[in-house]
């Protein structure tokens, strides 16, 4: 027979919650660092690396996050290319976040006035402080609300890694529910812990959205 | 080093009557359509033009092309002895000595009054934080706004907000300063105080080419007005001159429209 749920299997559940948020975090910054990239080259004056952007978008916007795990960790084994589960998992987090909020990015940057860019160039300032200084603090502001969206999807999109055996916490979740034959209780908790973790990241975005949507003329 | 800018003599104070800006047949082609027609224009040091004509004459596009905000397709521009050519060195000198004024103020929102005027001489003139701020606080009272230097732009009038784009371009103390419509936005309340702060550049001795549709300014400043229509200069002439007896029967029709409405 198995296991009541215990001390034990709550630590084993916070275990797993540790690889969601490690995870989660690696993403984001992965993603944050990779997006910012994407945006200014989707933003550029040059037709082929927009061109090449775009194509990278759209493969891994218009493809599953399941799938690009598994082409990542299982297709580089093919090639030879043996990686630890989580760089790979890593990997194929990172570039799913870039595409993902180097387009949301790349919206806000356009959505700024046309006059923006124009007075820092008349100004004579050049790329980067243009984009440092005037164009991105804008842009991010504009595109916080959606960027926070995305990091909630980040968040529960990471219970995905469990099919290249990684143990986070919805996989942790189907541990214990196998061991304690309580899946209901099992899961119940499992989901209280993405709720806690969710909600308020969500509320936080509400509040954002609603600031800028009160000062925005 | 194969660069224009290092060919042509550099003299560091060209004589007086030595023209600032000089455009040569310059041609500029939105698709199809030809929006400035084999313009010529030289502007002398310490001159101030005004440029008039009807909407789609081509003259904010004439001044686009002077910092570059717009690229000509023939012809030539050359800013206080700088080529404009295709080479990034050469558009960043003369955007550095080129100030403008928009007609939608462009403000940097995000930042206060202070923070506009001294990004662009830190970051492109490279001075130290204490001396742009130094530099700021004389613009900014100067265009008499400096009780406001703390505020973001959101918090002024338009007539305020353009008075600041005013000193933050007067911040990189550029040779040249280009107005391009920058009444058109405000309350009719609001002009006079920022004609008032144009008309005070120019008693300094700025030069300053304005595109305006305010007639009584360019009696009042401009050594020249200059009438554009369909993308071509068809007259120039002193404000006297011109306002009295403009020649060009578009001119004609285009003054009676204008002034039928003081």
């Amino acid at each position: 027979m198995g296991n009541s749920f215990g001390l034990g299997e709550l630590g084993f559940l916070i275990q797993g919650l540790k690889w969601t948020v490690l995870l989660a975090a690696i993403a984001f910054i992965g993603g944050g660092i990779g997006g910012l990239g994407v945006a200014l080259a989707r933003t550029s004056t040059s037709w082929g690396l927009r061109r090449a952007m775009a194509g990278y978008i759209a493969v891994f916007q218009g493809t599953p996050l399941l799938m690009q795990l598994f082409v990542i960790y299982y297709g580089l084994g093919l090639i030879g290319l043996t990686l630890p589960a989580w760089l790979a998992v890593a990997i194929a987090f990172t570039l799913h976040a870039s595409a993902f909020l180097g387009e949301i990015w790349r919206g806000a940057i356009e959505a700024l006035p046309k006059g923006q860019f124009e007075a820092a160039r008349a100004l004579g300032l050049h790329y980067v402080p243009q984009m440092r200084d005037v164009i991105l603090p804008q842009a991010l502001r504009i595109a916080l609300p959606a960027t926070v969206g995305f990091l909630v999807q980040l968040i529960k999109g990471t219970s995905l890694a469990a099919i290249v055996g990684f143990i986070e916490l919805a996989r942790a979740g189907q541990i214990v529910s196998n061991q304690t034959y309580a899946p209901l209780f099992v899961f119940t908790v499992v989901g209280a812990i993405y709720f806690a973790l969710c909600w308020p990241l969500s509320l936080y975005g509400m509040h954002i959205e609603n600031r800028i949507s009160r000062t925005a003329r | 080093m194969q660069d224009t800018s290092v060919m042509r003599p550099t003299v560091p104070a060209a004589p007086a009557g030595d023209p600032l800006i000089v455009m040569e047949a310059v041609n500029k082609w939105y698709g199809t359509y030809h929006a400035l027609r084999d313009v010529n224009l030289s502007v002398g040091r310490g001159e101030k033009i005004v440029l008039c004509g009807p909407s789609g004459s081509g003259k904010s596009t004439l001044i686009r092309c002077i910092n570059q905000l717009e690229t000509i397709k023939s012809g030539s521009i050359t800013v206080d002895g700088t080529r404009l050519d295709d080479s990034s060195r050469s558009v960043d000198a003369v955007r550095s000595e080129v100030g403008m004024v928009f007609q939608s103020f462009n403000l940097f929102p995000h930042m206060t009054v202070l923070q506009n005027c001294t990004l662009a001489p830190m970051r492109v003139r490279g001075i130290a934080a204490a001396q742009a701020e130094a530099t700021a606080r004389r613009y900014l009272e100067r265009v008499r706004i400096a009780e406001h230097a703390h505020k973001y732009p959101a918090q002024l009038s338009g007539g305020q907000q353009q008075r600041v784009a005013i000193a933050r371009a007067l911040c990189m103390e550029p040779k040249v300063m280009l107005f391009d419509e920058p009444t058109s936005a405000l309350d009719p309340e609001m002009v006079k105080e920022v004609l008032d702060t144009m008309v005070g550049l120019a008693r300094d001795g700025m030069t300053m080419v304005c595109v305006t549709h305010e007639m009584g300014f360019a009696r009042q400043v401009a050594d020249r007005v200059i009438f554009m229509a369909e993308g071509e200069i068809l007259e120039q002439a002193d404000p006297e001159t011109f306002f009295r007896s403009p020649r060009h029967p578009r001119a004609r029709s285009f003054l009676g429209e204008i002034l039928a409405h003081h």
